[in-house]
């Protein structure tokens, strides 16, 4: 089959797009995983909270990324994944939806950072990548608010409000965590030491991004990086932990290059899909 | 007032209808008895969030998987509701969920049967939360006000929760031969259980006559599960699945269906522990427990700290001022 020209930016709106979604989805999946286990009953109840706001923001973003593979020509849509699965839907004409996007791309198809994807290990750990995660995630979507892109504005302003909760929680658990006991103290310590090395990603501009900051969708990262740092030191601050000061940043999520962790969490998360293919739930 | 004019007093208000508040004087074995069922139904709800837990991450839609996250995460909101409900009689929660770890306090045996395949999702919710809403609608005008308070709360959901249980069921029914087949599966293996949900025959259920008799219970456990079958067994009919009972039979003259008879030597084996998930159930509650501690120290810690430092601000406010 001949390569046909593809409309870049459409293509850079796409991706940039999923990049987001999966960022929600993956995340939303992990924190989803607590349900039921959670160390106090109230706490469970607020990390379900937090997960169905995730996948929520990632259906909204799924579908808008489904609508925009669904306009191009039917050879380009083939070109646009790998995944067999999907290409065979796309063969026969069909148009795709978010739970194609969401279950039958494999894993070099995701474009998350790595930081979502990393295991919740315990409630440090948890804690460490939510709050690394929200504060990021406050800042990108106040930035998109503005975007000249009229749906991504509109998710970003109705995520917004549910970030604003989500980062008061997960600020909120590194103070006490930091100030609660000795024990505490340094388990979160040690989580926000581990997990640093996964936030230089967060900052780091694919093309998708560039972009679509050239067009006014997309975000500004050094910008939001600088918000960000400092947003994260004056809580760490307050919680009487320290910075971290490691600079070896682990990076490739976003380019899908992903770590081992997210394929065993796709396995579980699309058996559904893979054993009972094109049926309806 | 002497005891007499108190057991007066509360048996003229059980009497009448009066609610009776966590500050009235109650018989101890009145309170005794609403203790053990409300933090046994407390545990039910806690333990329950297990079994459908396991399938968030599997889901096979990322509609589904938000309502059954939600749903999963209601349950939770009732085991909130009826701890406060409990506590209000005199026992903190720590001490209850102690008693659950420790297997002196019961929960629903229908949680120590495995979800296997997602129709099980539909079966729970259709069949589960359906035998609970026949058991808990009565309760919303128990005796005690705020257990009856809280089921008002809990009954809501739980309609909610059976009506998208019995959607999924009805998707699967017609959907492929693969999904109908694994929808009747799910009713094969739920159904006896969901049955035995509601306890043992009246003949066997000792407490029975005593709750009735206080107004904690409204209907006996036969009624309540003929009541149950009825409904059922229609709904079933309705989607083309097929109750797993060979005996099933429409009676012309009690106006109910007949059934057959209940495997009772495998409802107290599962009662005593020999459920096929028991042990799994348990070890759960008691990993999240234990692994949770000291992320509640430090939560206690943080907070006594921080009503330290403002009652010293507080201080020097008043001070300066
Ligand atoms: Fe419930
Ligand atoms: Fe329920």
């Amino acid at each position: 089959m001949a390569t046909v020209q593809i409309d870049n930016t459409t293509f850079q709106l796409l991706h940039f797009t999923l990049q987001w979604a999966d960022n929600a989805l993956i995340n939303g999946h992990r924190l989803s995983e607590w349900c039921g286990h959670g160390p106090v009953l109230e706490q469970d109840i607020a990390l379900s909270n937090i997960a169905l706001d995730h996948i929520g923001q990632a259906r909204s973003l799924y579908q808008y990324a489904a609508s925009i593979c669904n306009n191009f020509d039917s050879e380009i849509r083939q070109q646009l994944f790998a995944s067999t699965a999907l290409n065979q839907k796309i063969s026969k004409g069909e148009l795709i939806d978010e739970d194609d996007l969401a279950y039958l791309r494999d894993a070099w198809d995701f474009r998350n950072t790595l930081l979502v994807e990393q295991p919740n290990s315990d409630w440090a750990f948890t804690v460490a990548r939510s709050f690394y995660f929200d504060t990021f995630n406050f800042f990108w979507l106040s930035s998109l608010q503005s975007s000249s892109d009229s749906v991504i504005a509109a998710i970003a302003e109705k995520s917004l409000k549910e970030v604003n909760y989500h980062l008061r929680w997960s600020s909120e658990w590194i103070i006490r965590l930091g100030d609660g006991t000795m024990e505490s103290h340094q388990r979160i310590q040690d989580a926000l030491n581990d997990r640093w090395s996964f936030t230089g990603e967060l900052f780091q501009p694919t093309e998708a991004d560039i972009a679509m900051l050239s067009m006014g969708v997309g975000v500004d990262l050094s910008r939001i990086k600088q918000q960000w740092l400092d947003r994260i030191h004056a809580v760490l601050n307050e919680a009487t932990l320290i910075m971290p000061t490691s600079v070896w940043m682990q990076e490739g999520g976003k380019q899908t290059r992903h770590s081992e962790h997210l394929g065993y969490l796709l396995a579980e998360m699309q058996f559904m899909q893979r054993a009972y293919p094109n049926m309806q739930w | 007032m002497t005891t007499k004019s108190f057991q007066e007093h509360f048996d003229n208000q059980i009497e009448n209808e009066v609610s009776i508040e966590p500050r009235d004087w109650m018989p101890d074995d009145y309170r005794k008895t609403l203790i053990r069922q409300i933090s046994q139904h407390a545990h039910s709800e806690i333990v329950g969030m297990l079994p459908e837990g396991n399938w968030i991450t599997r889901a096979p839609s990322l509609r589904r998987k938000c309502v059954l996250l939600a749903k999963v995460q209601d349950e939770g909101g009732h085991g909130l509701y009826l701890y406060s409900a409990a506590e209000t009689l005199g026992i903190s929660r720590d001490e209850m969920i102690e008693q659950l770890h420790s297997g002196k306090a019961k929960y629903s045996s229908i949680f120590n049967y495995p979800t296997i395949t997602w129709a099980d999702m539909g079966a729970i919710g259709w069949l589960v939360d359906g035998a609970a809403i026949m058991n808990q609608v009565p309760l919303c005008r128990t005796s005690y006000g705020p257990y009856a308070r809280a089921m008002v709360r809990v009954c809501k959901e739980e309609s909610f929760h059976q009506r998208q249980g019995y959607e999924i069921m009805m998707t699967l029914a017609n959907g492929t031969e693969v999904q109908k087949k694994m929808a009747q599966d799910a009713l094969n293996r739920w159904w006896w259980p969901s049955i035995m949900m509601f306890g043992p025959s009246d003949a066997d259920s000792p407490h029975t006559a005593q709750s009735m008799k206080w107004r904690i219970k409204r209907f006996s456990n036969d009624e309540l599960r003929q009541k149950f079958i009825d409904v059922t067994v229609e709904q079933a009919k309705l989607i083309g699945l097929t109750v797993p009972d060979p005996n099933l039979k429409w009676n012309e003259e009690t106006g109910h269906f007949d059934f057959g008879e209940i495997n009772w030597d495998e409802f107290w084996n599962v009662v005593k522990g020999n459920g096929p998930c028991n042990k799994e159930r348990l070890q759960a509650r008691q990993k999240a427990w234990n692994e949770g501690a000291w992320v509640r120290e430090a939560a206690i810690a943080h907070a006594q700290k921080s009503k330290l430092k403002a009652a010293k601000n507080n201080k020097q406010k008043s001070e300066t001022a």
